[in-house]
């Protein structure tokens, strides 16, 4: 117990480190709810890639996934922008779109197809430990999940730190970016491609619900008390951690589920750090 | 197929008048407030308000034991209202943006409600089964009872909303305003969050938490396509509502595999997405064509101008010219083009003869006027701007198009009857 409890929390964690740097940049962006539409746009990908591959193979749905999770940015700038329709608006209008065919996928293949909408809306934490990843010769390398949130940490703390400065100028002055001959729309569009990674290698361990848990509510808990970038990102990536290994706990303690815990905690963290940082101001 | 859609039209089986009665109703009232939503700019609010009910279910379930609906509808009631408190409180009260607000109360809300589900889960309560359920929704399971609901909710927002349109109205265009004359600000905003959060509970019965919130922005943002005033856009949402609510139920009718919600939610997309594209004066068809006929219309008056100033300096006869000629003369390969002179050909302000083109009586009234005010223009602007003679033709070609006779009136009075330009070329009249 003692084991697998140790691999689901630093399996979380990694998820945490992830999306607490893009939750920080889609924050900054106004557009955190972003991140809560690409994690229910992908659905339709993640289940024509299982139809067109009749394998629950990772790279098969991670390419879906991204298609999808690229492809209802696009829509919802191109709605913004081509229909005159407001951002929220746009965002609402689209994700419960791809939301509904994915649904509706999800009922025509009903026989072909072991997704149901209950592991799409939850996913578990739990199972982490039991889905092993073991070479041919037969030698137990942990989890695959594991590796796959260890490679995804890797890949979004080398975009954050490789392109530290662009980021910060495309986010706090686009204008300035520009002219400066920087790309601040390939910038985003290389960021909507991480989110997309990353929620679909969440959506197994916390589905795709609980994803904007991660993504935003940490980040949020961060901007409360951060007045630089790089505190900001830093802050966001433990409170992250901390919501991991407090949601296990509470989770270990009380039968309940771990992502579910998780969001719980990290919205209690946000509580307590607004409270405190209120208090602290009216005292200043 | 075909007898399944008359039985379908007929309503003949009681199950089928449940669930259209049902869903139309319902998608009436979420249109209804989710125009108010949308016109506040808190489109969203229908997604986190649907997530954060979860717990209030988890938690009047944990009180009561048993699956009481109206029991359960209340405690979603309650913490629907508190999430959006939250919100609320958080954007105006933090250095929290509105978007970062509304995900963070959705995912706390619903991290408690998914963990109290499980909890309630494992305590082996045999009641429990299906309380899971609510978050998909299900509308071809409503009942005789949900329909009444449905109706009477429907009635409600109808009546509460036309008793305070004004008061809606004033407060979702300027809020400032409406508390500046004195209405009662918050009393109001209480009673729409209420009908709001009603009209989301009922709605995930059918929908699912995830898709209810497409019940509220489709219709209000299509109707904005419709028309410019308020009254006119809650009567187009709510056919919009309720008409996404009948393509769905007809949909999952026609084939029983099929869940009704997402279907309302496709046809409530593609009822939007036409709106878009084909809305007279605001859809992206109108205003294309709107521009299209600007750049005809701009193109055509100028090579009426350029024959007119030809004729008058002497170049050609009888205000005849071939397009290649014309080209020539002002220096410009875009005038060979010749569908613009077969659109004048067509308007009777020019015949064809061979290659070239005359203008007709009526061509060259209408060419006339376009050179007056060109020329009336260019006087205005080195009058009273003194600007030099060089400089005022540009201007004044882009101004002629959009003269009206009214201003080309006030132009002449204004300038005295002048009788050349600044380039000393006579003002035709």
């Amino acid at each position: 117990m003692l084991i697998s409890g140790l691999w689901i929390i630093v399996t979380s964690s990694l998820l945490a480190i992830s999306t607490g740097l893009l939750g920080c940049l889609l924050m900054l962006r106004r557009s955190a709810m972003l991140g809560d539409a690409i994690s229910h746009s992908v659905l339709p990908g993640i289940v024509m890639a299982y139809l067109l591959t009749g394998q629950k193979s990772s790279i098969a749905l991670f390419v879906g996934a991204i298609i999808l999770g690229v492809g209802v940015s696009l829509m919802i700038e191109f709605i913004q922008k081509r229909f005159s329709v407001q951002n929220d608006a746009a965002i609402g209008l689209s994700f419960t779109f791809l939301f509904a065919v994915g649904v509706i996928l999800i009922s025509i293949f009903a026989q072909d197809i072991d997704l149901d909408q209950d592991c799409v809306i939850y996913g578990e934490l739990a199972y982490i430990p039991l889905d092993l990843w073991t070479t041919p010769t037969g030698l137990n390398l942990g989890p695959r999940a594991f590796w796959i949130l260890l490679a995804l940490a890797i890949i979004n703390i080398s975009f954050v730190g490789l392109a530290y400065k662009e980021l910060q100028v495309s986010i706090f002055d686009p204008l300035f970016a520009q002219a400066t001959g920087l790309h601040p729309q390939v910038w985003h569009y290389v960021q909507v491609v991480l989110v997309s990674l990353t929620v679909v290698a969440a959506f197994e361990v916390v589905g795709a619900i609980l994803v904007i848990a991660f993504l935003v509510t940490p980040a949020a808990t961060a901007y409360l008390i951060s007045h630089r970038l790089w505190s900001f990102l830093g802050l966001s990536c433990l409170w992250g951690i901390t919501a991991s290994i407090g949601g296990y706990l509470l989770a270990w303690w009380s039968g309940g589920t771990i992502a579910g815990a998780i969001a719980l905690i990290a919205g209690i963290q946000f509580l307590i750090v607004l409270i405190i940082s209120k208090i602290a101001k009216s005292k200043a | 197929m075909w007898s399944a859609v008359i039985e379908f039209i007929t309503f003949r089986e009681p199950n089928i008048r449940f669930v259209v009665l049902g869903s139309i109703f319902m998608g009436i009232s979420a249109a209804l407030v989710g125009s108010f939503a949308y016109l506040r700019k808190q489109a969203l609010v229908g997604d986190t308000v649907s997530h954060s009910v979860l717990p209030g279910i988890c938690i009047a379930f944990l009180c009561i034991g048993t699956k009481n609906t109206p029991i359960l509808l209340l405690g979603a009631f309650i913490a629907g209202w508190l999430s959006l408190l939250a919100v609320d409180w958080l954007i105006h009260q933090t250095k929290i943006k509105p978007d970062s607000a509304n995900a963070v109360a959705l995912s706390t809300f619903f991290g408690l409600g998914v963990f109290l589900l499980t909890i309630i889960q494992h305590t082996g309560n045999a009641a429990q089964t299906g309380l899971d359920k609510f978050i998909f929704g299900n509308a071809a399971a409503l009942l005789k009872n949900d329909v009444w609901l449905f109706l009477g909710l429907a009635l409600c927002t109808i009546v509460l909303v036309s008793i305070f349109f004004k008061h809606f109205a004033l407060l979702s265009f300027d809020r400032q305003f409406a508390v500046s004359i004195g209405y009662p600000v918050k009393a109001l905003e209480v009673l729409l969050t209420s009908l709001t959060v009603i009209a989301i509970v009922c709605g995930i019965q059918a929908m699912g938490v995830v898709l209810v919130a497409s019940l509220l922005i489709a219709p209000a943002v299509a109707a904005r396509f419709w028309c410019y005033n308020l009254k006119k856009m809650l009567v187009v949402a709510c056919s919009i509502g309720a008409l996404g609510g009948y393509v769905g139920a007809f949909i999952s009718y026609l084939a029983p595999a099929m869940p009704s919600g997402p279907w309302i939610v496709v046809a409530l997309f593609f009822i939007a997405l036409a709106s878009f594209i084909g809305a007279p004066q605001k859809g992206i068809w109108a205003r294309f064509r709107l521009g299209q006929n600007n750049k005809r219309r701009v193109q055509e008056e100028n090579i009426l101008k350029y024959i007119y100033s030809a004729q008058e300096d002497g170049l050609i006869k009888e205000y005849t010219i071939t397009p290649q000629c014309l080209a020539e003369l002002r220096n410009n390969k875009t005038l060979e083009a010749i569908e613009p002179y077969k659109r004048l050909c067509r308007k009777n302000l020019a015949i064809q003869k061979g290659s070239a083109y005359q203008l007709t009586s009526k061509g060259i009234e209408y060419a006339k006027r376009m050179v007056k005010v060109h020329r009336l223009w260019e006087l205005y602007l080195a009058h009273y701007l003194h600007l030099p003679p060089d400089h005022v033709h540009e201007d004044a070609e882009s101004i002629e198009h959009i003269i009206t006779p009214e201003i080309e009136k006030q132009l002449i009075q204004l300038l005295d009857n002048p009788s050349t330009d600044p380039h000393g070329k006579d003002i035709p009249y």
